[in-house]
């Protein structure tokens, strides 16, 4: 296989509270290949989106780096100067948030927002910048985007003002493209506009994705790979495919059996009992332990990866078989 | 045919958001220079019957109104035309200051970190209500919150915390805990798992069948989220601009939808993608929600609909059992040209 595009190794990212230091990602490991889509999952406070902000160097204090390595296009980016860091970002990495209406100017037009992101990284002429506005624009589906270029977010509707972020984040032709939870705050109708779009649009124009999602369906309808997170750690990776039809990680089996399509109608879900554990308060070993109905003595110690380049599992005890299952068997109970 | 009276019934219900102009704006308007602002039209003349002990699903896209026609269910909000009852008593009491009627319908909102009082003990905010209408003495206060925490999953010792101390998924239970503690026939449910994680979704949707079972509660779902809604509910509505254009039975409504809007929607989940060479087709809905400042003429739905017809752009379509041949179920369409049930693929049912 040719040079991953982005390869990151052993990535910790802490943030220095009172209560002492907060491992948000802890030891993560992965590649992304050129115009490849990884589907980056995980639950609230998992660490997903901070993996994605530390690819472009965003951690603000109190949070930090603190160990492992960002290499993309050959460049190490841990360490880099903020001036470097700035002149990639935009240009050869961007990044799309979840609410385009916090992520858009409010007080400048679309034309003008487009033509500073160019102008950002050399473009000074504002007819080549309003012609690449006017592609961009096209490609992800705004009509009559000539004209569209003088208009401000408040007249877009939530689903073109999200069109617009991609579109800017397409603008300076960018190897990869870092996505927070971009659909997540649309209708389903304008999720299935937008990701049958991004789709087309990765086989045209060649950039590669990180889809970070808590949506497991809207993930393996847009991505090819998948890496599972939970509370900071990379648990289990592979093709999207393979990961869905036999997780191998009692939690991935989990979620996927709690979705209401994997239970007859008006039966009990299955549930995974207790609730993600807070990152100042982490268990030893596997964090999944105390919810796992596998656990056992075993998992006081952090399991390593196993698996190989493709597929890879964090576990002691991982499920070989062919079934969804690993559900718990207290259906209605909780942990209070 | 008689047909037990229904516990809730919606007649013929419409709500408008009209624009209270300052006096500034009043006079530009008299003097005809600048607009007054236009009005909203929520919900348009909308008809539901929910029986003792039914569970109804309400679907749509924000905007179509399915939250402000919950809220007038729920007795919070009065419409602005058309009657609600509960159990044959109108829901709120008319004249200048509506008023709420009847204790026996609660709501549950969305968002537990906002319906909940940051600054007031667990066990307070339970045992309010109840105190307040009698249900139960102050001295009896303690173990009647702790019965309902119980009936939700909670520990009693949670009665004496505040709401920060508790997961979004705990919390939840204790807002539907404070539902319950009023003793209701029936609960509206405003998008009560939608901002909760996967995971703990599962245990929320499994909390609503077990007290659907034990208690025999009515629900009113409101969700955008079409796999829990057919999970929860054996009926669903679905809600397009301020219109209900379709209601069934929810295996029906799923599996062969007649209203094109529905089909639409159905067609946009996601779905879990479970082969790596499948590509997945999406038939997405074309263009986007029209305003309900200014809702087209006749259907709602004609500007996006790919079956559209001269007569949709004029003609309001009635929701009304389809008499075509395809109409054997127990549903109400509102179109004038339904999809019949075999002239498209059928929908993959698992969402």
């Amino acid at each position: 296989m040719s040079e991953p595009l982005l390869s990151v190794r052993n990535l910790q990212t802490q943030f220095d509270t009172r209560a002492g230091p907060l491992l948000a990602v802890d030891g993560i490991s992965f590649d992304v290949h050129a115009g490849e889509v990884v589907g980056l999952v995980g639950e609230s406070g998992s660490g997903k989106s901070v993996t994605g902000f530390s690819l472009l160097g965003l951690i603000d204090p109190p949070g930090r780096i603190a160990g492992g390595s960002i290499r993309f296009e050959g460049e190490e980016l841990v360490g880099a100067s903020p001036r470097r860091l700035r002149s990639l970002r935009g240009r050869r990495i961007a990044m799309v948030f979840q609410d385009p209406a916090a992520t858009l100017n409010p007080v400048l037009t679309i034309g003008e927002q487009m033509r500073l992101a160019l102008a950002a990284h050399g473009e000074r002429s504002p007819a080549v910048a309003r012609q690449r506005s006017v592609e961009v624009l096209g490609q992800v589906g705004i009509p009559d985007a000539a004209r569209r270029l003088s208009a401000w977010p408040h007249e877009f509707s939530g689903g073109m003002r999200q069109r617009v972020a991609l579109a800017i984040a397409l603008l300076n032709r960018p190897a990869l493209i870092v996505c927070d939870e971009p659909t997540t705050a649309l209708d389903v109708s304008i999720q299935a506009q937008i990701l049958s779009e991004m789709r087309q649009l990765v086989t045209e124009v060649g950039t590669a994705l990180i889809w970070i999602s808590h949506d497991l369906a809207t993930v393996s309808s847009v991505a090819s790979r998948l890496l599972v997170m939970y509370a900071g750690r990379l648990i289990e990776e592979g093709p999207v495919g393979a990961v869905l039809r036999q997780p191998r990680h009692p939690y991935t089996a989990g979620l996927l059996a709690s979705l209401p399509s994997q239970s007859r109608p008006g039966e009990p879900l299955q549930q995974i009992p207790g609730t993600t554990p807070a990152l100042n308060d982490l268990p030893r070993g596997c964090a999944f332990a105390p919810r796992c109905d596998r656990a056992d003595g075993r998992c006081d110690v952090a399991p390593a990866r196993s698996g190989d380049a493709i597929r890879a599992v964090r576990c002691h005890h991982p499920l070989g078989g062919a079934t969804v299952g690993g559900g718990d068997t207290d259906r209605f109970g909780a942990m209070p | 045919m008689s047909e037990p009276a229904p516990l809730i019934q919606v007649s013929s219900v419409s709500r408008r958001f009209e624009p209270r102009p300052g006096i500034g704006e009043r006079l530009a308007g008299a003097l005809g220079l600048g607009q007054l602002p236009a009005t909203v039209h929520a919900v348009d003349d909308v008809t539901l019957t929910i029986q003792r002990g039914e569970a109804v699903g309400l679907v749509g896209e924000s905007g179509c109104g399915k939250s402000t026609l919950g809220r007038m269910v729920a007795g919070i909000l009065p419409p602005s035309d058309g009657q609600i009852r509960f159990d044959g008593a109108p829901v709120m009491r008319e004249g200048r200051r509506p008023v709420k009627t009847t204790t026996r319908m609660q709501m549950v909102f969305q968002d537990p970190f906002l319906s909940l009082d940051p600054r007031m003990r667990i066990g307070d905010a339970l045992a309010e209500g109840p105190i307040a209408h009698g249900l139960v003495s102050p001295r009896d206060a303690s173990a009647y919150v702790a019965r309902w925490l119980s009936e939700v999953g909670l520990t009693a010792e949670a009665a004496r915390r505040f709401p920060h101390q508790f997961s979004g998924g705990q919390r939840q239970r204790i807002a539907i805990a404070r539902a319950l503690a009023m003793q209701p026939d029936a609960l509206v449910c405003d998008e009560p798992v939608a901002s909760l994680d996967v995971s703990i979704q599962a245990q929320i949707v499994n909390l609503f069948l077990k007290l659907r079972h034990e208690l025999g509660l009515t629900l009113l779902f409101i969700s955008h989220d079409l796999g829990v809604v057919r999970h929860l509910c054996e009926r669903v509505a679905i809600m397009y601009l301020g219109r209900i254009v379709e209601t069934g039975p929810s295996a029906q409504v799923y599996e062969a939808p007649r209203h094109p809007y529905t089909r639409a929607l159905l067609d946009s989940v996601p779905r879990l993608v479970l082969d790596d060479d499948e590509l997945v087709r999406f038939q997405p809905i074309e263009g986007e929600l029209p305003s309900p400042l200014a809702p087209p003429r006749g259907c709602h739905f004609h500007l996006r609909c790919p079956y559209v017809q001269e007569r949709c752009r004029s003609e309001v379509p009635r929701l009304a059992a389809p008499t075509d041949a395809d109409a054997v179920d127990a549903r109400a369409v509102a179109c004038h040209f339904p999809i019949a049930a075999s002239a498209l693929p059928p929908i993959d049912p698992a969402i």
